[in-house]
């Protein structure tokens, strides 16, 4: 496996946070007559430090990732030793692929595993009908919770074993701050394809109850096409265009090509419209669903 | 990984309860039984819960496929990314496509094997912190057989197949001089690997009696040893085989072994007996994994609600 199962976070504190982002949002209500943007900043904050509480857990996956790191980068010196320039990138330029993929892994959650399986169960378990007469919107809710804990794996996970792949090897890192800025909007609008794609996912337990199915395959798939196997300018012929285009290539190749100084000017326009056409597309998808789905719910008992 | 979570811990409690009972009967457990009859009581009571969790998992046949599907696939990707490699370039580190296929299948194989039989002690962590680790220590099952057969998960035998089916397209494929020696070596390497694997799932969960949360740092050296297993040994630092030569000696899972096979040099320069020492070090891996393990249930101490 290229990637290291597991995410430490555990289930039990989110009903907390819920309650308390809520509790908020439904003060908020009573004040201003609607949901501010303040409950959701609230809501993502309680996702960062939802995580961040895990310390040991953080600390074994930096490890996990480091480890993984040092593997594939030196699978890939092999391959770009016998074949340089293969895929359009220089040998550091593909080593520093293998970095930027483990740190933004759990980031744009490549893996899936992060919100998903919790609103499944509350699904299955029929609590969704309690997160529906909140004062606060189902998919804003969770897309916030899912960027404060985006956020906190890009800085709990994602920086220290970048900084130790750089220690060990030749990384081709920008030195212009701006090529920085540009990634970390594109690390951004990847959480956000990411998210939607998730949500899409976690709703269909309203027809299927148990997701278990639907996620390992979406997980499957998402991994190959992210380009967290092998950058997808690797991919042949047509299987490269069709990776190109699908959404996942929002969650890490595009990232990674906009560090790597891929996409400059009217490129790096380009990518952000496609990440964000595909942002609009499965938000608005995923909403639709949230409608139909909801008009569905029945709950069961007093 | 999606759980198949079929079946209750009624069940589990009934069949474990059982399998003590039948101990029970031959005379009381612990230090009165010796070794061997510990190890035979252990084994027994594996293969039982082992039993109920199959069972209960048949009674959801098409997750079970469906499951044990998607187990053979999520392994599968790794050899598709090996294949789209190659299709670039003819040799990696000096091996070719097959060449590397046998590493990828030895490894696959031993690794599965290992997971399939050991895959649950990574839920040690999640039992010791809320608690129900003490509901395993009141009975009189040894404990690390009622971890390690926790939710036997038979669909984990989808890694298996797809290493088994790697390394009989690299059979196929290769023209090695075979010997009676280097036939015999093939499956000795997988099950001696597979025990080597399975002494790092328990080392792994004795560091999480301290380490509740750190679960993950065991992939590192399971999934992660596989996945360094699945290239030749060539691609890596020298100082990172030296490692998993002589510190974690992983190597023994398949590189020393099949490169004898093979008929290719590793990278350290080691007399060419040291490709039959595989089940040794398997058994040698035992003794530290095993007093880890020890130490670790001795130190636990319950959450004291």
């Amino acid at each position: 496996m290229l990637w290291a199962s597991g995410h430490g976070a555990g289930g039990g504190a989110c009903l907390g946070l819920a309650t308390r982002g809520f509790g908020l949002g439904a003060r908020t209500s009573r004040k201003t007559g609607a949901v501010g943007v303040r409950v959701y900043a609230v809501v993502a904050a309680g996702g960062f430090r939802r995580y961040a509480t895990y310390r040991v857990a953080t600390a074994a996956g930096v490890f996990t990732n480091t480890v993984f790191g040092f593997i594939v980068a030196y699978t890939f010196t092999a391959l770009w030793d016998e074949r340089p320039q293969l895929g359009g990138y220089d040998l550091s330029q593909a080593v520093t692929y293998v970095w930027i993929g483990q740190a933004l892994l759990m980031t744009t959650a490549m893996m899936g595993g992060g919100f998903e399986n919790e609103l499944m169960e509350r699904i299955r378990t029929g609590d969704i009908a309690i997160d529906l007469y909140r004062p606060a919107d189902l998919q804003l809710f969770w897309l916030a919770s899912d960027l404060g804990r985006a956020a906190f794996h890009l800085l709990g996970r994602g920086v220290v074993p970048m900084a130790l792949g750089a220690l060990a090897f030749d990384l081709a890192l920008p030195a212009d701050p701006l090529v920085w800025v540009a990634f970390l909007c594109a690390v951004a609008l990847g959480v956000v394809v990411s998210f939607a794609i998730r949500f899409l996912v976690a709703l269909s337990a309203f027809w299927l109850l148990d997701g278990a199915g639907v996620a390992q395959i979406t997980w499957l798939v998402g991994l190959f096409f992210s380009g967290m196997v092998l950058p997808l300018t690797l991919f042949p012929g047509g299987l490269g265009a069709l990776a190109q285009v699908l959404p996942w290539s929002a969650l890490l190749q595009i990232p990674a090509d906009v560090l790597l100084g891929k996409h400059t000017g009217w490129g790096l326009v380009q990518a952000y419209g496609f990440q964000l056409g595909w942002a609009a597309v499965l938000l608005t998808a995923g909403r639709l669903l949230q409608s139909v789905a909801t008009r569905r719910v029945v709950v069961q008992g007093g | 990984m999606a759980e198949v979570e079929a079946g209750t811990e009624a069940e589990a409690t009934q069949a474990t309860a059982a399998a003590g009972t039948g101990e029970a009967g031959t005379g009381g457990v612990g230090e009165k039984l010796g070794a061997v009859g510990q190890l035979r009581a252990g084994i027994r009571a594996y293969r039982m819960i082992a039993a109920m969790w199959i069972r209960s998992t048949m009674a959801y046949r098409a997750s079970f496929a469906m499951a044990a599907f998607g187990n053979f696939a999520a392994t599968g990707l790794d050899f598709v990314g090996i294949l789209l490699m190659f299709s670039h370039v003819d040799a990696l580190g000096g091996y070719t496509l097959p060449e590397v296929a046998f590493l990828y299948g030895t490894a696959g194989a031993a690794f599965g094997l290992a997971d399939l039989v050991m895959g649950s002690m990574d839920r040690l962590g999640r039992r010791v912190r809320d608690g129900t680790l003490d509901t395993l220590l009141v009975r009189p099952v040894p404990v690390l057989a009622q971890i390690a057969a926790d939710r036997f998960a038979l669909r984990r035998l989808g890694r298996v197949t797809q290493g088994l089916l790697v390394l009989g397209y690299a059979l196929v494929v290769l023209d090695i001089a075979w010997t009676p020696l280097k036939v015999l070596l093939v499956p000795v390497m997988i099950l001696s690997g597979a025990v080597i694997f399975a002494s790092v799932f328990v080392a792994g969960a004795a560091f999480q009696f301290w380490a509740q949360d750190a679960s993950e740092v065991q992939n590192s050296f399971t999934y992660g040893g596989t996945t360094m297993l699945q290239y030749p040994p060539t691609v890596f630092a020298k100082d990172l085989v030296r490692g998993v030569t002589f510190v974690l000696p992983l190597a023994f899972v398949n590189w020393i072994p099949a490169l004898y096979v093979l008929d290719l040099p590793y990278p350290l320069d080691l007399p060419s007996w040291f490709a039959f020492l595989p089940p040794v070090v398997a058994g040698v891996c035992c003794v530290p994994a095993g007093a880890a393990w020890r130490v670790g249930l001795r130190s636990y101490r319950s959450t004291g609600s």
